[in-house]
């Protein structure tokens, strides 16, 4: 028909294939591609990819969704970890990433690679030292002032020992280990029972998380994020247990952000 | 309010496909949904009007971009296995499209995905990846000439060498 200017270029091969191309120059790109074997192949290939693709991965929208993504248990998960103290988190992360637009960009989103860094270090490191008889720390319990002071200045920001007696663990010490973003500080405590857990903080570009559980094969860990400090406390899987003694270590890490110890 | 619940809740099959293509492993795509997910909630109230759906594929997209980002700064041990290998079976041969995504950048399987998977307009995927129009495009047909030359290609066994 009005074929003048038949040239077709490849941009409007792919628009033609997404459905993107202007109707008026569908018949153009037809006419083309009856003429044009070659383009003609390349378009029938870039739509067997398509449906390729679609029929690997379109059944997954039908799949049942986990319930670990039911909306309504995230949001109670996150009121019960972030309290008030949510909203004013948020925007001053938004005002000082300078975010303009309506989507989180990098500093929100290094979450999910954190978590697992850290969590498979701190597991690695429980696995490593809970086992040590003769030396499991390199500073003892009872220089909890000094460890304090010592970890912190490594680790670059306040690390605070959490008491755990209440729960039945003495501090057995710490020591310095290599982390996934630098120096990284490491506690031990153990039960009369003998069985010992780890506390394994931190500094992570995140500002702040709820608890997340992760199994190992013997044991557990919950991570979790306050002020740019990533915790893991690892112990014996048993969840329960696990996360009352998370939730104790998490509630005095929190609310004594004022004392440095020292 | 419970307007955006709804989206947001009506865009988590659609978030799940779209993650499972991209890490093509059901336990790392269901971590990435569920990032994607609190972030949504914890800045609903910043969340001033627009497209929902295209804010849950920004979000996801920058989520993968970095969980990629620190892979490559740590070397880690990948366990040969393809988690969906299942699905398609022996019958695909070795050519197997999942490896042929495989093997693209990062940007192109974006882009590719969210045209052809997830049926996003370009203007759409323009936003998202924060890109003019035409860079999207270039990035489509580079997918879609790698997955063509990698379907039709050469031995992949050659071409698993990474």
């Amino acid at each position: 028909m009005i074929d003048r200017d038949p040239i077709v270029s490849e941009d409007e091969l792919h628009a033609y294939v997404d459905g993107e191309l202007p109707a008026a120059r569908r018949g153009v790109v037809e006419a083309w591609l009856a003429t044009h074997p070659e383009d003609a192949t390349r378009v029938a290939a870039w739509r067997s990819q398509a449906e390729l693709i679609r029929a690997r991965y379109g059944g997954v929208a039908d799949e049942a969704t986990p319930r670990r993504l039911d909306l309504a248990r995230l949001e109670w998960r996150r009121r019960w970890r972030l309290g008030a103290m949510a909203a004013a988190a948020v925007i001053a992360a938004f005002i000082a990433g300078g975010v303009a637009g309506w989507f989180a960009r990098d500093v929100e989103a290094s979450a999910s690679s954190d978590l697992r860094r850290f969590t498979a270090d701190a597991l690695d490191a429980y696995r490593l030292y809970v086992v040590e008889v003769r030396h499991p720390v390199e500073v003892a319990g009872d220089e909890r002032p000094h460890l304090t002071q010592w970890l912190s200045k490594r680790v670059g920001s306040p690390v605070r020992i959490p008491e755990l007696e209440t729960m039945g663990l003495k501090l057995v010490g710490g020591r310095l280990l290599p982390g996934p973003t630098g120096p990284t500080a490491f506690f031990m405590y153990e039960a009369n029972s003998g069985e010992r857990f780890t506390l394994y903080c931190g500094q992570t570009s995140e500002r702040e998380t709820a608890l997340r559980y992760t199994k190992g094969e013997h044991n557990g860990a919950y991570y979790w994020v306050d002020r740019h400090l990533a915790c893991v406390l690892t112990g014996p899987a048993e969840r329960d247990n696990l996360h009352a003694i998370a939730q104790a270590a998490y509630d005095q890490i929190d609310s004594r952000s004022t004392s440095l110890g020292g | 309010m419970s307007d955006f619940r709804g989206e947001v809740q009506n865009a988590i099959p659609a978030l799940r496909r779209y993650a499972r293509a991209l890490t093509r492993d059901v336990e790392t795509a269901d971590d990435i949904v569920q990032d994607t997910l609190v972030r949504a909630l914890r800045s609903e109230h910043l969340f001033h009007g627009g497209d929902v759906r295209a804010w849950l594929y920004t979000i996801l997209t920058n989520l993968n971009r970095n969980r990629l980002r620190a892979l490559s700064r740590r070397p880690v041990l990948t366990p040969i296995k393809d988690s969906d290998a299942v699905s398609g079976g022996p019958e695909g041969g070795s050519r197997d499209i999942g490896r042929a995504l495989d093997d693209l950048a990062e940007e192109p399987r974006t882009a590719l995905l969210l045209v052809v998977l997830e049926g996003l307009t370009y203007r759409e995927v323009a936003e998202i990846q924060g890109v003019p129009i035409g860079t999207v495009m270039s990035r489509l047909a580079r997918a879609r000439m790698q997955i063509r030359s990698y379907l039709d290609g050469e031995r992949p066994a050659l071409r698993r060498v990474k």
